[in-house]
Order: structure tokens, then C-alpha cells, then sequence
């Protein structure tokens, strides 16, 4: 017979500190999809999702049922678009297909309108580029990413001030509904082939044709958990974060196995993610303050953070026989009730946040700022960001909303887990000449490790 | 396939003996329980099950359990026992 204990610990896990399954994300290669006409290979793309994750939401929907685990997102990604489209044009109706068929099949979102650019953009990948902003906001449910530096090749600085560019086109073609298509675009420095979690997932060219990848949550269990230590060391409370991180893994790797067996698709990987979400009690920052500090963004809030991110990979590692995606603890402002309140106080600053992702997982994101910010700015907040990624070599991202219309003080509604962004003040000294000049900011010398 | 019957609430007679009945009904086999009385009024009660004869599915077991837990007003859950085995064992 199992621990009564044990039983218990995992009910309350679930009910009362929203442990869940963040996501069971199905990735799918469009290569054998390829076609100089992009009809047919818009056709054959629909077909294969269609195909493939026909059953994915059924699937999730029986697992949540049975193992009586909330499995909130179920999801899709799928072969940088730019990889497969660039013979045919037409990228628009390639954007529409995947919001078609992910509707058909009933996900929430797909992911993978995406194009690499971290050395230098392709003419095909240049007009890609330049399509994001329709593409976004002809339809619902397709998110995009651009990767503009790895560690290996530096900083597309002529990608970066595109960018700036194209995040504001996005924002000004959904000004009706506060700029919401820049909520489905992300910037990366370093992005990782297999992440399930959205807006960056995408299914990477070193992946096979289909697979099966899970993102963990639970940022409330940790949160629980450092309450029984309260006033204890770091040592007990590194040790508390491992723990529970463990267990949440475990989950992870179950849902995991277990759709990888039902749906006959191999399992990729766990994502051990902190996940938080605007709920009461799903905040990463709530954890930050039950470590001490006195709201999310004080000093000392980069030294927190950077423990519970590794705390978070040491206690996940064990638990599961792949671990990938992004794993670590996510910063995003709008999804995190604490990070809404420390914003709202003046505890948190976009420079904090900064320091901040120079140890979590990813990087700023879900960021609101003034609607009238300039394209330069958005720029150089990326540069900075990417720059962060390159010489620490991680994954780093930038998803950031300049809201029509809005300014430092207003508030922003995103709705459902996007949630609520107060509009946060950037530094308004120009970096005009600075992003004007283009070309490439150099790899690292650390790079050059072969 | 086994699975764990969780239920907790405010202590009353004859929560055991409606969740058995449900059981027996369904032809599901009690293979454990395990209850205990915490801070002195909440009731939590764990049994452990075989449904492999059972003769209805999983799906509506669980509706006839929630009709239960309606009646007597606590919490019931039917988990799959991997959710348990897997978070607390290597």
C-alpha cells in the first residue's frame, strides 16, 4: 500500500497549491512537407498536423481524467516556417494554415512561425521576417520567434533592429486589442530546439518526425514547501526547492510517458519549468519573497532567483530520463500576480529584471511599455538582452509590448493566463546611432571552444 | 489497472460504506484502506483498488463516485496509483 502520507501530499499538491501539467506539446517536421508550390505544401502542412495531433487533445483530456492531474495547455510546434516556405513565398497563407489546422484539432496554440537569422538573414528570411507582423494578426493562434544570437556566431544586430521594427508593426496592426500579437512573438538569443512552452516553441532540425515534449509547473508547491523552512539557512532551503522540484518532475515524466505510449509518438523531453501563472498562489516571485525579501525586485532579489533556478534543474535532473526545453524559473511580468504587484509598488524596474535574467531561464518577457516607445529602444532592450544570453551562453528572449496608446501608469489586460501588465517605464536616452550602425556584434571569445 | 479512492471532509457516519457500495457495484476490488481522523474533525480516507474486473469504465466510476461526493458532501478522487508511486518513489 502507498504512504497515506504520501497520497495526501500529492492531493494537496494539486488542489490547493496548483501543481499542474503546463503544457503536453506535440512537435511536428513539415521537411517531407516542402514544395516549390505553396499550395501544395500548405496543403500537405494541414494534412500532417492534421494527421499527427488529431488525437492530442483527446489524449490529454483521458490522462488529466485518470491521473487526476490538470494538464492545462495542450499544444503543437512545428518546423521554422522560414526552413520550409522560402522555395514558394506566399508566407501569410503558411501563418493561416497553422492557425487552421491547430483549430481543427483543437490546441491552444502552435508554435513555429520562426526563422534563424543570429548570422546573417537570407533574402527569403528577410521578407519572413517582415511578414511577422500580418502573420500575427491575421490570425489566433500561431506564435512566431526569431533567433537573432547564439554564442557562436554573436549578435545580428541588423536582425535586432528589424526587430525593434517589427514588434511595433505587430503592436499598431492589433492597437484594437492592446497590441496583442507582440504576446505571440518572441526574440531569442540561443533558442533551444525542443521547448514546449509558448510563444517560443518551435520543433528544431535536429528533431525527428514527431515527438512528445512536457512542461512541468507548479511554482505554488515550492512556495508551500519554503514555508515549513522559514528562517532557516540556504543550504535547507536549496535543499527544499531540489526536493519538491523532484517530485513535480516525476509528474512530468509520468504524463510524458504516458502520452508518448497512447498517442505512439516518442517521448522528447520534460521541461522542469517554474511556470507561473496570474492565479492566487502560482506566483515565481511570491517564492523570491518567502525567501526573505520584502517584495520581488528588492536587492538581493538576482541572488534568489539565481538558487531557485539551479535548485529547481539539480532536484528535476533525477527525476526525469530527459530533461530539455528551457527548465528553470520564468520571469514573465503579466502572468505572475507578485511581479504585478512589485511593478505596480515600485519594487521591480525593467533594469531589474534584466539583472534578473542574467540567472533564470529565459529572459524578459511579457513586458508592456509605453505604446509611443521607439523602435530603436525596443532594439537596444533586445541587443542588451541577447547580449546577456551570448556571453553566458543561455537561452535568453525578449517578448515585449509596446501597447497603443498607453502609458507608464496604465494598466494593460491581456486576458486568460497572458494576464495583467502595468505599463513599465524604459530608459528614454536614444540608442539611435547605436542600433543605425547594423552589422554584427562578435562571438565571445569563449566561443571558441573546439 | 489500480487506482487510489481518495476521501476527505468533515467526519460523518457512513462515508465508508457508501464509497464501498459504489465499489461493489461497479465490481472494482478493494486490495487496502487506510483512514485517519486529522485535527480532529477533518476525515481522510485512502483505499486502494483493482479495477481490472471492473464492469464499467473508468470514466463513469468516477461520475458515480461524484455523485457521492455530492450527497455527502466531501471531496472524492479516483487517481490512477502511478501519479503516487511516481512523485514519491525512485
Amino acid at each position: 500500500m502507498l504512504d497515506q502520507k504520501d497520497i495526501l501530499t500529492t492531493i494537496k499538491m494539486i488542489e490547493t497549491q496548483k501543481l499542474d501539467i503546463r503544457t503536453i506539446t506535440t512537435g511536428i517536421s513539415l521537411f517531407d512537407c516542402v514544395s516549390d508550390d505553396y499550395k501544395r505544401c500548405t496543403q500537405n502542412i494541414y494534412d500532417k498536423i492534421t494527421r499527427l495531433a488529431d488525437r492530442l487533445v483527446q489524449t490529454g483530456a483521458e490522462i488529466e481524467s485518470e491521473f487526476g492531474i490538470p494538464i492545462v495547455n495542450k499544444r503543437i510546434s512545428v518546423t521554422p516556417i522560414s526552413l520550409v516556405s522560402q522555395s514558394c513565398g506566399h508566407y501569410i497563407e503558411f501563418a493561416k494554415t497553422l492557425d487552421k489546422a491547430a483549430k481543427a484539432v483543437g490546441v491552444d496554440f502552435i508554435g513555429g512561425y520562426s526563422a534563424f537569422c543570429q548570422k546573417a538573414a537570407t533574402t527569403g528570411e528577410q521578407a519572413f521576417l517582415e511578414s511577422i507582423p500580418e502573420a500575427l494578426a491575421t490570425t489566433d493562434i500561431v506564435c512566431a520567434s526569431v533567433n537573432v544570437a547564439t554564442t557562436r556566431a554573436g549578435i545580428n544586430m541588423d536582425a535586432v533592429r528589424m526587430m525593434g521594427g517589427v514588434i511595433k508593426r505587430a503592436t499598431a496592426l492589433t492597437a484594437d486589442h492592446n497590441g496583442y500579437a507582440a504576446t505571440k512573438l518572441v526574440v531569442f538569443a540561443n533558442a533551444v530546439e525542443d521547448n514546449p512552452f509558448m510563444a517560443g516553441a518551435f520543433h528544431g532540425t535536429g528533431e525527428g518526425d514527431c515527438v512528445i515534449n512536457v512542461g512541468v509547473s507548479g511554482p505554488g508547491v515550492v512556495k508551500a514547501a519554503l514555508e515549513e523552512v522559514r528562517g532557516q539557512s540556504f543550504d535547507d532551503v536549496a535543499h527544499t526547492i531540489k526536493r519538491t522540484a523532484f517530485h513535480i518532475t516525476r509528474t512530468g515524466q509520468l504524463v510524458a510517458r504516458e502520452a508518448s505510449k497512447r498517442l505512439g509518438v516518442p517521448f522528447g523531453i520534460v521541461d522542469l519549468s517554474l511556470a507561473p501563472t496570474p492565479r492566487i498562489g502560482d506566483s515565481v516571485a511570491h517564492i523570491l519573497e518567502e525567501m526573505g525579501l520584502e517584495s520581488c525586485g528588492a536587492h538581493g532579489t538576482t541572488a534568489a532567483l539565481a538558487l531557485l533556478n539551479d535548485a529547481v534543474k539539480k532536484g528535476g535532473i533525477m527525476a526525469s530520463s530527459h530533461v530539455g526545453g528551457l527548465s528553470g524559473a520564468f520571469i514573465p511580468v503579466s502572468e505572475d500576480a507578485g511581479m504585478i504587484d512589485a511593478v505596480k509598488k515600485g519594487a521591480l524596474s525593467l533594469e531589474k529584471l534584466e539583472a534578473m535574467t542574467c540567472v533564470c531561464s529565459v529572459g524578459l518577457d511579457m513586458i508592456a511599455v509605453p505604446g509611443d516607445t521607439p523602435e530603436s529602444i525596443l532594439s537596444a532592450i533586445i541587443a542588451d538582452e541577447m547580449a546577456i544570453g551570448v556571453v553566458n551562453t543561455k537561452t535568453t528572449a525578449v517578448r515585449i509590448i509596446p501597447v497603443p496608446g498607453k502609458q507608464v501608469g496604465d494598466t494593460v489586460d491581456f486576458g486568460g493566463l497572458l494576464g495583467t501588465a502595468p505599463i513599465m517605464a524604459c530608459n528614454g536616452y536614444s540608442p539611435e546611432a547605436f542600433i543605425a550602425r547594423g552589422g554584427r556584434i562578435p562571438a565571445p571569445v569563449h566561443a571558441q571552444r573546439n | 489497472m489500480r487506482a487510489v479512492i481518495s476521501v476527505l471532509g468533515m467526519d460523518r457516519p457512513g462515508i465508508i460504506a457508501k464509497v464501498s457500495a459504489v465499489l461493489y457495484e461497479c465490481n472494482v476490488n478493494i486490495l487496502d484502506i487506510d483512514q485517519t481522523v486529522l485535527r480532529d474533525e477533518l476525515f481522510a480516507m485512502t483505499m486502494l483498488a483493482d479495477l481490472r474486473e471492473m464492469n464499467t469504465s473508468f470514466e463513469a466510476l468516477k461520475q458515480k463516485l461524484d455523485t457521492v461526493s455530492t450527497r455527502i458532501g466531501m471531496q472524492i478522487k479516483l487517481q490512477r496509483e502511478e501519479i503516487f508511486k511516481s512523485m514519491h518513489n525512485v
